[in-house]
Formats: structure tokens, sequence, C-alpha cells
């Protein structure tokens, strides 16, 4: 009796439950890591373990005192460092989205273009480099940008240059990592919207008297924003925030704010400084995210 | 100057508008398009008719630029177009998706042609109010398309079209997606349209009935060749091949062998059951020539007495009646061994739930000499 009541409630609650699931997730998973975060934030730095003082102090007539200072996020705005990091960060991050941008454009067209079987193969060969781990493959870089590596002794031999350059552990290296790295998000959401695009668009373009750039202007161009967007985001948010590509292949020589979260927590052990630079790059992102989710929205919309 | 004739086509030298000579297209190596020579004139409604995969459309985008013929050339207005670029052409299309702009208001999908020609604003202002004043859509300028109705877009992708005052507008399947009221009723439209533009229009479709009604002309294609090329009324009543024969309505097709000849009429035997019939026709054949009788199923009369005045006459059971309210079709069985079709409108109503001619009865068939024509193949 007791089972058939049971399967009752499953059954009339599955929906809920299914709904549910993701959404405890969410919770256990984001939320609650993010506002312990933002605690610590608000912390005061003490050498104690753990390294911060507590929100709730139970003093000694037994009743709490909320300790709350902004002392970490007045720093992080006094102390220039941040601010340049923030802004070197954002700059980097700006230029690796534009350039992938205008090589994954033209790429995504491509795989659109293709027929038959070379198209899957071509989407497999921008897949593929997600089979092997993501630091494998910056260290991968390492070995090629090395003053010793490949590409230097390739230019070596063909006598390009005399004595290597200096490729590794500088921003062109930090770039060449951040593009390669985030192209494939830039590529998926661009082949995803122009695989919807109705081809006889283009042609009715033509037929009425574009050029092909002007087509491209005016027809093409306007009906890809929404992927160009989806794909610039995917790249920017995450390359803003990216800390092994400029550890690994900028050395010191790079400034980003990935960077400096880690040397906060791990060199500086000042953990509510931290914790300020994650919730401040947190709100620097809020409106590329919201953007981003806004543009999803719409995207849903139209498709149905 | 002469008086331009309602008929160019049937004229001696008269001089076409459009000019197709020896094209062929392959794709690897399929030949969609099979060297084919076309002329169509000025102010025709040309209809390009065949089942999917004949090669019509691959015609129609040659045409229009999208694709390039293999070899051979087109002839529009004087000029060789055979190499040039689409957005050169003097040529617009309607596509069978209508293709609208998504991203633009109708207004702005109607203007699109113009502005990229440099046509001054106050010019494109007014040259788009009269296409929608003639599509009828004059309220719904702002609108996007996908707030259009399907018969709408229809219409605005007509409109886009033709603003540019095109020599040659081409229709890749115009009335494929409306439902077949709206299908009939935008028929007369387009001729109405085709009428007072006086542009050429070449119209793709695989509808025997929407070519029969649209078309000044009617090329059948099929394999990328041209099997007919005529007037509807010729292309039913005188159908080259079997094929079209079938294509274009239906009918029943007899095999027999030619006998004696006599005025201008054939004695024909049926191969299977030697039932002579007398059919006439202009073609010289020799007795023993194993051809084809058509007959149309609307061209055989029938009723249960027998008939006085038909050369030919025939025996047989109705075995399936299909009643479509203004016509029945008929399923009779014969003594040749064959069920032929028949035809006949209703023109009597039927009192309480018999009819005239009911499941089973016996029948009389006849037809006359002049009703069926003989098809080589």
């Amino acid at each position: 009796m007791s089972g058939s009541t049971l399967g009752n409630w499953l059954q009339s609650r599955w929906q809920s439950i299914v709904a549910g699931i993701p959404f405890i997730w969410l919770l256990v998973f984001f939320l609650v890591p993010f506002f312990i975060v933002l605690k610590i934030s608000l912390a005061e730095s003490l050498i104690a373990s753990p390294p911060f003082s507590k929100l709730l102090d139970w003093g000694d007539g037994g009743l709490p005192s909320l300790n709350i200072s902004i002392d970490n996020y007045a720093y992080l705005w006094e102390d220039s460092l941040y601010v340049r990091t923030y802004l070197n960060s954002i700059k980097i991050a700006l230029i690796c989205t534009v350039l992938c941008l205008l090589i994954g454009y033209p790429m995504a067209y491509a795989i659109v273009r293709a027929q038959g079987t070379t198209r899957y193969i071509l989407l497999l060969l921008i897949i593929l480099p997600f089979w092997t781990s993501f630091l494998l493959r910056v260290y991968a870089w390492m070995g090629l940008l090395a003053d010793q590596g490949t590409l230097n002794s390739f230019l070596m031999w063909l006598g390009v240059i005399e004595k290597p350059i200096r490729l590794l552990y500088s921003q062109f290296a930090v770039y060449v990592g951040i593009v390669y790295s985030y192209l494939p998000f830039m590529i998926l959401p661009l082949y995803a919207n122009m695989e919807k695009l109705d081809t006889s668009l283009q042609e009715a373009a033509a037929d009425l008297g574009a050029k092909p750039m002007a087509g491209f202007f005016t027809v093409t161009l306007p009906l890809t924003a929404p992927g160009i967007l989806a794909g610039s985001l995917l790249v920017f948010i995450p390359a803003t925030g990216e800390f092994v590509i400029p550890d690994l292949l900028g050395g010191g020589n790079v400034l980003m704010i990935g960077r400096i979260l880690f040397n906060e927590f791990n060199s500086n052990h000042d953990w509510p400084v931290a914790s300020a630079v994650a919730i401040a790059l947190l709100i620097v992102l809020v409106v590329p995210m919201m953007l981003y989710h806004k543009v999803q929205a719409a995207e849903a919309r139209r498709g149905t | 100057m002469t008086q331009e004739s309602a008929y160019p086509w049937r004229e001696e030298g008269a001089t076409p508008f459009i000019s197709i000579r020896n094209i062929t297209k392959r794709f690897g190596n399929f030949i969609a398009v099979d060297d084919i020579s076309l002329d169509i004139y000025k102010g025709e409604l040309f209809g390009l008719l065949g089942g999917s995969g004949c090669g019509k459309t691959t015609l129609l985008r040659m045409l229009a630029g999208f694709e390039s013929p293999t070899s051979g050339s087109i002839i529009i207005d004087g000029a060789d177009m055979t190499q040039v670029p689409p957005y050169e052409r003097p040529v617009n299309m309607m596509f069978q998706s209508y293709a609208l702009f998504p991203h633009m208001s109708v207004e702005k999908n109607i203007a699109y042609g113009l502005k990229r020609d440099g046509v001054a604003r106050d010019e494109v202002k007014d040259r788009v109010a009269d296409m929608l004043a003639m599509v009828e859509l004059s309220d719904f300028g702002k609108r996007k398309p996908r707030q259009l109705s399907g018969g709408q877009r229809q219409r605005v992708a007509l409109a886009r079209a033709l603003v540019k005052r095109p020599k040659v507008l081409l229709l890749d399947e115009p009335l494929a997606a409306l439902d077949k009221r709206l299908r009939e009723q935008t028929q007369f439209e387009l001729m109405n349209i085709q009428d007072r533009t006086g542009v050429t229009f070449v119209v793709v479709t695989h509808d025997q009935e929407e070519a029969m009604t649209l078309s000044t002309r009617i090329a059948v294609m099929d394999a990328g060749r041209f099997m007919q090329i005529g007037e509807p009324a010729e292309i039913y009543e005188n159908p080259a091949t079997k094929y079209i024969a079938n294509f274009i309505g239906s009918a029943n097709l007899l095999p027999v062998t030619i006998g004696a000849k006599s005025n201008a009429a054939y004695e024909v035997q049926h191969v299977l059951s030697q039932t002579a019939f007398t059919v006439s026709s202009d073609q010289t054949l020799n007795a023993g020539d194993e051809l084809t009788l058509a007959l149309r199923p609307e061209k055989i009369l029938i009723d249960k007495s027998p008939l006085a005045d038909y050369e030919n006459q025939i025996t047989g059971i109705v075995r399936e009646i299909a009643y479509l309210g203004k016509i029945s079709t008929y399923r009779v069985e014969t003594p040749l061994g064959v069920t032929l079709e028949v035809t006949a409108p209703n023109q009597v109503r039927p009192k309480g739930t018999g009819h005239r001619i009911e499941w089973d009865d016996e029948v009389y068939l006849g037809w006359n000499t002049d009703s069926a024509i003989l098809l080589k193949d």
C-alpha cells in the first residue's frame, strides 16, 4: 500500500522533482560557495586558521557582533595594481575576442558551406582538441614557443633568424594561447547560427542587385549577429578571468586578474583580498553575462 | 514596326526576348540540363513543367545567374547574359521559400533592390508604395515578414521582385506553399499583374493544372530535356508522347496495330482483343505499325442505353465510381480486357439515393473518330 502511495506521489510530482534537482545542484555548488567567498571578502585578514575574521563574533556578553569590513574593496581601488590588472585583463580578453571572431567567422562559414561528410569532418576537427586536457595543450604550446622550441628551431633552420626570438613568456604567447584555446567557443555558436541561415536569402540579395560585399553586410552579417554576440561572450567572459594561460605562457610578464587572485591566495595568504578580487571580477563580468543570457533567450524565442 | 502579336511564337521570324541556346549543365557526372534550346517572347507567361529532378529549377537558376551553364548561352533582350553575375542581370526571381529578409520590414524588403541601385530616396518611397498598393498590402509596410500570413508573404515576395521593373521575372513554384483555395485565387492575381506590368514571366511548377491555367506556353521537361513545347491546349489535345499524355491530365492508353486508311482516318486493331476502332490522324502511317491509341477519359461518352452517333462503341461493366461532385470518374471493365477510365459531368441531380449509373451497371461507351489520337512513343 505504501509503495503505491509513493508511486502516486512520484507520478504527480515527477515534474517538480526533475526540475528541482538542477536547482538544488546550483544552490549547493554555485550559490553556497559564492556566499562563502562573499563572506570572506568582507572579513579581515588574520594570521590564523582559517586566515580571516569571523562574520559573527560571540563576545563575552553573549551578544553577537557583526564584523563587516569593506576595507578589502577599498584596498583594490586604492592600489593601482589591481585596477591596472583588471583593465589589462579586459584589454587582452577583448583583443582575443576580436581575433577569435576574425578567424572563427570565416571558418564557421566554410564549415556550413561544406558538403556532406566534409562538413562533419571539419566540425569534428574543431571539437577534437577537447579530447585532450586543456592543460596539456597549453604545455604543448610552451614546447612550441620556447627559446629552443619547435618554432624557433624551424625559423633558425630556415635562416630567417640567427638566434632564438623571445616568444614564450610574452604578451604574444598569451594571445596565441587564449585565441587557440577559445577559438572553438567562437566557432560553435557561429556554426549553430549560420546553419539555420537560409542560403536563398543570400541569393535573393544578389538577385536584387547586391554585390557580394553588400550582400554580406546587409543580409548575412545582421542575421548572424546573435551568433557573433554569443560566441564573443563565450570567449570574452572566461578569457578575462583566465589563469592557466597567462601563468604558463606569460610568465611574470603579463598581468592578468587570474594570476593576481592566485598570488593573493597562495603567496600572500590574504584570503579576504583574494575573495574581494574574485567578487569584483564577477561584478565586472555581470554585464556581459546578462547580455549573453538575453541573447540566448531571444534566440530561443526566435527558434520556436 | 508591326503591331505586336498576342501569339508571337506562332509567327514566322518573330524576335525572341529570351533565347536559350544549347544549354547543358552538369553536376559531376549528373546531367541536370541536357543541351536544350528555347525561345521565349516578350510578355509571355511561360511555364516550365516537370517532376522533381527534371532540371526545371536548374534551368531557372541559370536564367537568374545562380548557376553557370557548362556549355551554351543565354541571351536576354539581345544581350548575352551567360557570364553575367546575378546582381547585374535585368532579371529578378521570386523564390519558392520567398526568401524575405527576416530582419527587415516589408517596406525595407521591397526597397532593398532599389537601394542597391542607388535610386533616390523619394523615388524609392513612391515605388515601394506603388508596389504595396498593387499587392494590396499598403497597411502592412511596417510589419516584419514573420507577422504576415503565407499569402501575404507571397505577395511581398512578388512586390520585391517586381519593384525593379525587371525585363524577366522568374518564379520558382510561386504557389506551392499556399493552400488550395488561396492558390486558385492567386493564380488569377498573378496573371492579372503579369498583364498589367507586361513583364515576361517564367514560372517553374510541378503542378500541371497550375501550368495549364497560368501559361501562354508550356515546356514539359523530363531528364533534363524538353519533351514538348506548346500552348496548353495543344499539349493537352496533342501530347507528343505517352508520358506527356499521362503527365498532363490522364489518358487511357491502348496498344494498337494500324490497318487500312480511309479518308483521314485509320482503321486500327487493339493488339490484345483484336477489336477494331477508327482514329483520325494526319500522320503518315503504314499498315502493320504498332502505335498507342490515347483517349482522354472525358472524351468517352457513357450511357446505359446504346449510343447512336459514335463511330467507336464498346460495352462494359462499371467497377468503380469516384464521385467528385461536379463530375464522376468511372472505371469500366470492357471486353477489350482492359479497364477504361471515363469521366462524365453530373448534369442530372439524382432522385433519392440512386445515381444515373451505379456500380456493376452494364454501360455503353462511345467516342468519335477524332476524339482519340495515335502516339508513336
